[in-house]
């Protein structure tokens, strides 16, 4: 009972803090939240590669240049003799850049492949980098132009694909104890996410900090949600099915709240936003970006090896066996199904906290990725472990790798569209079991 | 007074129409067959595209394309169908979902000289707007949004009908048993697969009706006008009529988008102007929109906690966890 009201009030908390986020709005950008100006020092670099691909070879192309033109301004940048060219653009999260190449720059006897169009518009929608490609000279094989990039872009699905993990090890945990498809998963990702915007910016406090209250406090969003609502409806007797609606309710709820304290805006997080890139042969990283995945993988380590190895990790793959036998041998399944929810939650807010960094911090940052996450645990077999874990790799990696041959605006498509294949040729997932689909 | 006016024309208004057939068509697949079809907004974009992209861009005549709206639509459902409808039903949810986001983002994205981006098709209702007969305003609606109406109206009438026929009709008896219990039905020697089928492919086409009601009301289509928030409304008027229930969906989107437009316009009242009657720290004027939305979400879950057969349901027809 006593937790209870702690969590009560931890919420109580919340929802205070929550409202401090507000006012920045009204004081920044009074009435056009939608216009989002670049803050100082926020930039992205849009990076590419120029290579002669005539016959099959890769020679570098110097000396030619592209113009990437973002709200107005534009910025030159020329290759060099490796044929890289990088231009560093404002970072306005959503902004839509256009990137000329100049096909006059080019030497001669190198010309933009047939079909291949000079001018490109991409959307800003991280500060890792963008990479635009032009295939270059006459050739065969189209995949040729992406495959010097690929190392940088296998790190970048491998990156997205352990921070996806996090949430949606949480959203299979919690399928496999109570059967529950929830739709409302997503916006635990947005909680911690917005959560450690208000505690870092509003707030002022340091992004170390704000990020460990933003997962203390999703976790104590978890333990909530199941004891004053989820466990409830189980007691009721209400069927899965009907779960399933009521969570899809909530998520329309809790997204719409978030929105009405934050408007429509695109924020970032007041520290590490932009750091600087470093430079290991074929892939650029940040020192950021290992923290963020160091914190990511020891997390998942630990709750993995948590659930092969405690009591409580024994009592959950017991009650995801079979809840009946599992209570009947003395377990509380009651008070592991809230555990799993409040595990759940601190590790979708957790994911949230890291998206925060590369995504912009928004109202609807976790619903979408609410699909790509059910994509990731039904490739790795639902219910699964491992599947979750492996099935996000494999997910953050395909939506990468898939902006080679499609638009990057459809990259997420390719996600769905792997779940749908998935479901057509293999519904257990990789790692899950035949009975599990009935 | 002005903002009942407006609610109430809101209930009857071109927006209420689409939403209405769009929850016709899911009636006949989550009421009727038990498919939890969580992509139905993906059958209204597929017909309103193919719709709008055959008059803008290859000149077809007016029902020409319509016949290429309809049959892309029964295609969606075919191909949706197929590999889908043998899963269990929170797999099929996913993957309608999954599919719907995945033809949004198409359209949005790909083959930019036919569906423009983000910007949407339009100049195609040419020829509709040419048959109508309404000049002057009616009932202080606009000629062509009147004309629209009545269009969709009788669009809902005529499925209707149709609805309440086929229901009684063996087909229909044989589509409730399956949702009853599909191995029953299987054991009678139906074939469950082909019935789920003719249920997702008609709820689709009746959906799709909803598309061109869409394209016509707004003379353009953009792929946001089909995210599955649009889904998701469709399934809060469809309970909150009461699903299986040949009037719950007409009387779910009348009543559940009249009020939405009640309490937003309220709420418009009491925030508009420079000394608006609630203090701004509680909800300006630009809040409303979320506050709208928030009200679908709760109305989803106390519906479904306390009420999942509606106004007019049987709550045994609903008992959802059947399979």
């Amino acid at each position: 009972m006593r937790l209870r009201i702690a969590a009560l009030m931890a919420l109580l908390t919340t929802a205070v803090l929550l409202g401090g986020f507000t006012h920045p709005a009204t004081a920044a950008d009074g009435r056009a939240p939608a216009a989002v100006s670049a803050e100082d020092g926020q930039t992205t670099t849009v990076r590419g590669l120029l290579q002669d691909k005539s016959d099959g070879g890769s020679t570098p192309v110097e000396g030619a240049t592209v113009t990437v033109t973002t709200g107005g301004t534009d910025v030159e940048a020329t290759s060099n003799d490796r044929g890289v060219w990088e231009a560093e653009v404002p970072y306005v999260s959503g902004e839509q850049v256009e990137v000329t190449l100049d096909e006059d720059s080019l030497p001669d006897g190198v010309a933009l492949r047939e079909g291949q169009s000079a001018t490109r518009t991409i959307t800003l929608t991280n500060t890792l980098g963008l990479r635009v490609n032009y295939l270059l000279g006459a050739g065969n094989s189209q995949a040729a132009s992406g495959l010097s990039e690929l190392p940088q872009i296998i790190y970048n699905g491998l990156y997205f694909g352990v921070i996806l993990a996090l949430g949606a090890l949480g959203l299979s945990m919690i399928f496999g104890t109570t059967g529950l498809t929830n739709f409302a998963h997503g916006e635990l990702v947005t909680f911690g996410a917005i959560l450690t915007y208000t505690f870092n910016v509003t707030a002022g406090l340091s992004i170390w900090i704000s990020a460990l209250l933003a997962i203390i406090l999703s976790g104590a969003f978890g333990y909530v949600q199941d004891t004053v609502f989820w466990r409830r409806l189980r007691r009721r007797g209400t069927g899965l099915i009907a779960m399933m609606i009521v969570s899809i309710g909530l998520q329309f709820l809790l997204r719409n709240v978030f929105q009405f304290f934050t408007g429509g805006r695109t924020s970032n997080y007041r520290q590490y936003s932009t750091p600087e890139g470093i430079t290991a042969g074929p892939i650029t990283y940040t020192i950021r970006d290992l923290v963020c995945l160091f914190v990511a993988i020891v997390l998942l380590l630990g709750v993995t090896f948590a659930l092969q190895r405690t009591r409580i990790g024994r009592a959950t793959r017991a009650i995801a066996d079979n809840p009946a036998l599992a209570a009947s041998t003395g377990i509380n399944v009651d008070r592991v199904i809230t555990v799993v929810w409040t595990v759940g939650a601190a590790l979708a807010g957790t994911c949230g906290v890291l998206l925060g960094f590369t995504q912009s911090v928004k109202f609807d940052l976790g619903a979408q990725i609410l699909l790509v996450m059910f994509a990731a645990i039904t490739v790795g077999g639902l219910g699964s472990i491992w599947g979750a874990i492996i099935g996000s790799l494999i997910v953050g990696v395909l939506i990468e790798v898939s902006t080679i041959f499609i638009p990057s605006e459809l990259k997420i498509a390719a996600a769905l569209f792997l779940l749908i294949i998935i479901l057509l040729v293999r519904p257990q997932g990789l790692l899950g079991r035949r009975e599990r689909i009935g | 007074m002005d903002t009942i006016e407006s609610a109430l024309r809101a209930a009857i208004g071109i927006q209420a129409v689409y939403f209405c057939l769009a929850a016709i068509g899911l009636n006949v697949q989550f009421g009727y067959a038990g498919l939890l079809n969580f992509g139905q907004a993906g059958f209204l974009a597929v017909g309103a595209y193919a719709f709008a992209v055959s008059v803008a861009s290859f000149d077809l005549p007016f029902f020409v394309a319509i016949f290429v709206g309809l049959a892309a639509t029964a295609l969606l459902a075919l191909i949706l169908g197929i590999p889908t409808l043998r899963l269990r039903a929170d797999y099929l949810a996913i993957a309608t979902i999954a599919a719907a986001e995945v033809i949004r983002l198409f359209f949005g994205a790909s083959f930019k000289d036919y569906f423009n981006g983000r910007d949407g098709v339009s100049q195609f209702s040419t020829a509709f707007q040419e048959a109508n007969p309404f000049s002057g305003p009616v009932l202080g609606f606009r000629p062509d949004d009147f004309w629209v109406m009545v269009v969709g109206w009788t669009l809902v009438l005529l499925s209707s009908l149709l609805l309440l026929l086929l229901m009684r009709s063996p087909w229909g008896r044989v589509l409730k048993a399956i949702r009853e219990d599909e191995e029953a039905v299987r054991s009678l020697g139906k074939n469950v697969y082909s019935y789920k089928m003719q249920a997702l492919v008609l709820g689709g086409l009746i959906g799709c009706l909803g598309g061109f009601i869409l394209a016509f009301g707004q003379n353009s289509v953009q792929p946001d006008n089909f995210s599955s928030d649009l889904t998701f409304i469709v399934y809060t008027m469809l309970i909150l009529g009461g699903a299986a229930r040949i009037f719950g969906p007409i009387f779910g989107a009348v009543v559940f988008w009249g009020s939405l437009s009640l309490i937003s316009g309220i709420l418009g009242d009491l925030t508009a102007g420079d000394n608006p009657i609630l203090p701004t720290w509680l909800i300006t004027d630009q809040q409303i929109g979320s506050v709208r939305f928030m009200i679908v979400g709760i109305a989803l879950i106390l519906l479904m906690i306390f009420r999942p057969q509606g106004v007019f349901g049987d709550r045994k027809e609903i008992a959802l966890d059947a399979r």
